[in-house]
């Protein structure tokens, strides 16, 4: 394979966004996924997106992903599908693992773009036929047109929790419940007004105690927490449900980065340990960037965002944008990140964010 | 149970009343008009742009601002808010009937004509509906705006119709 001056590892909305921007700017740019289609988790969000009309707002998910798609066609970014990056050699040298055969790839600047993994949440039952992660729900549904199940108990209240139910609505299931332990609803009031409006009870302040059924799940206990979020005796109930979906958050995906040597904080607000990073994405060790979920948790416009802000900054260090013209283009891009993080809703990523780019300040 | 958008996923009766996007008593009465029950500072604006008459401003808090003289509620801005937030209300269309306008993306269909049970914030059914008008374009992007009649006294309730769900 030949070098790449910017090689990014993952294609989800901030990895197509870094590759658009860094091949818009001449660099010899290669694309790498281990899944057999570029796009990450965008193709499955059939529903539209928030922000300003410059993120596409009021476009789907999937509306979006096929235009970048389109871009990175008509850039000629060189897209490398089922390819997994094993392991990081001497500095800048990637492992990859194509289908049958193992390469190296020696890369000037690396993005790690590798998204997330969603939490998991252990009951008695939980390893039933049935339960199972919104992912995995959400693929099924929306790629694959699949019902995993009819009568479908919702865990986590978060965006994720809430889209998922209303998009299980939409394949025809029915959501017995939206359960969450916490005792407010996390996600956007709006999402949750949608699924109370189709008839869908959410529950705060509840947990699912068990799952029982014999090859498959037939019914859950779900009991309401206290203030300490212990079980309060006595206000268990049945469900009669077929399927338990799971959407109780995401954790940054940070193998690569911690292989290269990054250096990591614990911020609960982005999902775990996130790799420290600047505000040109870069992290603490040079030539390495990190954008979207693996950078700190947060939704596809973000993502998009720290995806665009990472290409230009690997391509301004390699030469092709001097140092005023990508001052301008990055001042935009971090602006309309601030624009994503306004409100209550954002106050949690914007504080951790500073907190990160702080941390990276101080090791300098 | 806690009454409020962040307990229940319903905005509550105060919330409502404070939303700057809820238009008067007096200009519901006097024909159609835009309810905007975004009441949540978020990171969103196409509203604003969707509005031919200008009547919708977002500015601080980060919410929608309706101007109730300029908004002839035409429904431009349902299709447009991407949480499905925005409805019409029509209070001046017979001496006992209203008409509410909101988005709906669902299959099947309901179709002009046809009885319906219209449902509250909550999903629960508080009257029965004939949808008036089921309207989608290009522009509307797969959310279709329904318009149903209702009587008069349900119209600040119904926002919405029953997808013929077991309720628990």
């Amino acid at each position: 394979m030949e070098r790449a001056e910017v090689a990014i590892v993952g294609s989800g909305p901030a990895g197509l966004s870094a590759a658009v921007e860094a091949k818009k700017f001449g660099a010899n740019v290669v694309l790498i996924d281990e899944n057999s289609r570029p796009g990450g988790q965008l193709f499955k969000q059939i529903h539209k997106f928030f922000g300003s009309s410059e993120h596409g707002a009021g476009k789907r998910g999937y509306q979006i992903g096929l235009e970048l798609l389109e871009k990175t066609r008509d850039l000629e970014v060189n897209v490398c599908p089922n390819t997994i990056v094993y392991g990081i050699f001497n500095d800048k040298k990637l492992g990859l693992f194509n289908e049958y055969k193992s390469e190296i790839m020696e890369a000037e600047k690396i993005i790690f773009s590798t998204g997330a993994y969603e939490r998991s949440l252990a009951f008695p039952g939980w390893t039933l036929f049935g339960v199972m992660g919104a992912g995995a729900i959400q693929t099924m549904i929306n790629i694959w047109r699949t019902l995993p199940g009819k009568k479908i108990l919702m865990v986590g209240s978060g965006n994720v929790g809430l889209v998922v139910s209303y998009q299980l609505l939409q394949a025809g299931a029915d959501v017995v419940a939206v359960i969450d332990a916490a005792p407010q609803i996390g996600g956007y009031g709006v999402h949750a007004a949608k699924i109370r409006r189709a008839g869908v009870p959410i529950l705060t302040s509840h947990t699912v105690k068990e799952a029982r059924g014999e090859k498959r799940v037939k019914e859950a206990t779900i009991v309401k927490l206290d203030e300490k979020w212990r079980p309060i005796p006595n206000t268990e109930k049945d469900l009669e449900v077929d399927t338990i979906c799971i959407a109780v958050g995401l954790q940054p995906r940070i193998e690569l980065p911690s292989l290269a040597g990054c250096e990591f904080k614990y911020l609960p607000q982005l999902g775990g340990f996130v790799p420290i990073h600047d505000d040109n994405m870069e992290t603490t060790v040079p030539g390495f960037y990190v954008a979207g979920d693996s950078a700190g948790i947060g939704e596809a416009s973000s993502a998009m965002e720290e995806g665009k802000l990472a290409g230009i900054a690997a391509v301004e260090s390699l030469g092709y944008l001097d140092k005023k013209e990508a001052e301008e283009i990055k001042g935009r891009i971090r602006q309309s990140l601030l624009f994503l993080r306004i409100g209550p809703f954002g106050k949690p990523a914007l504080e951790a964010k500073k907190k990160i780019i702080e941390a990276k300040r101080l090791l300098i | 149970m806690s009454e409020g958008i962040i307990f229940t996923g319903v905005p509550s009766k105060e919330e409502l009343k404070k939303a700057p996007g809820i238009p008067s008593k007096e200009r519901m009465m006097k024909g159609p008009v835009a309810v905007i029950e975004c009441i949540q500072e978020i990171p969103c604006n196409p509203c604003e742009a969707a509005c031919p008459f200008e009547a919708i401003k977002i500015t601080s808090p980060h919410v929608p601002y309706l101007d109730e003289e300029k908004c002839v509620g035409c429904g431009s801005c349902i299709p447009a808010c991407p949480g499905l937030a925005i409805f019409v209300v029509n209070m001046a269309y017979s001496d006992s009937k209203a008409l509410v306008s909101f988005p709906y993306e669902f299959l099947p269909l309901p179709e002009v004509g046809s009885e319906v049970e219209a449902v509250d914030r909550e999903g629960k059914v508080v009257a029965n509906g004939k949808v008036v008008s089921v309207k989608s374009s290009e522009k509307y992007n797969k959310t279709v705006v329904v318009t149903i009649s209702v009587p008069k006294e349900f119209a600040e309730e119904v926002r919405g119709i029953s997808l013929g769900r077991s309720k628990t």
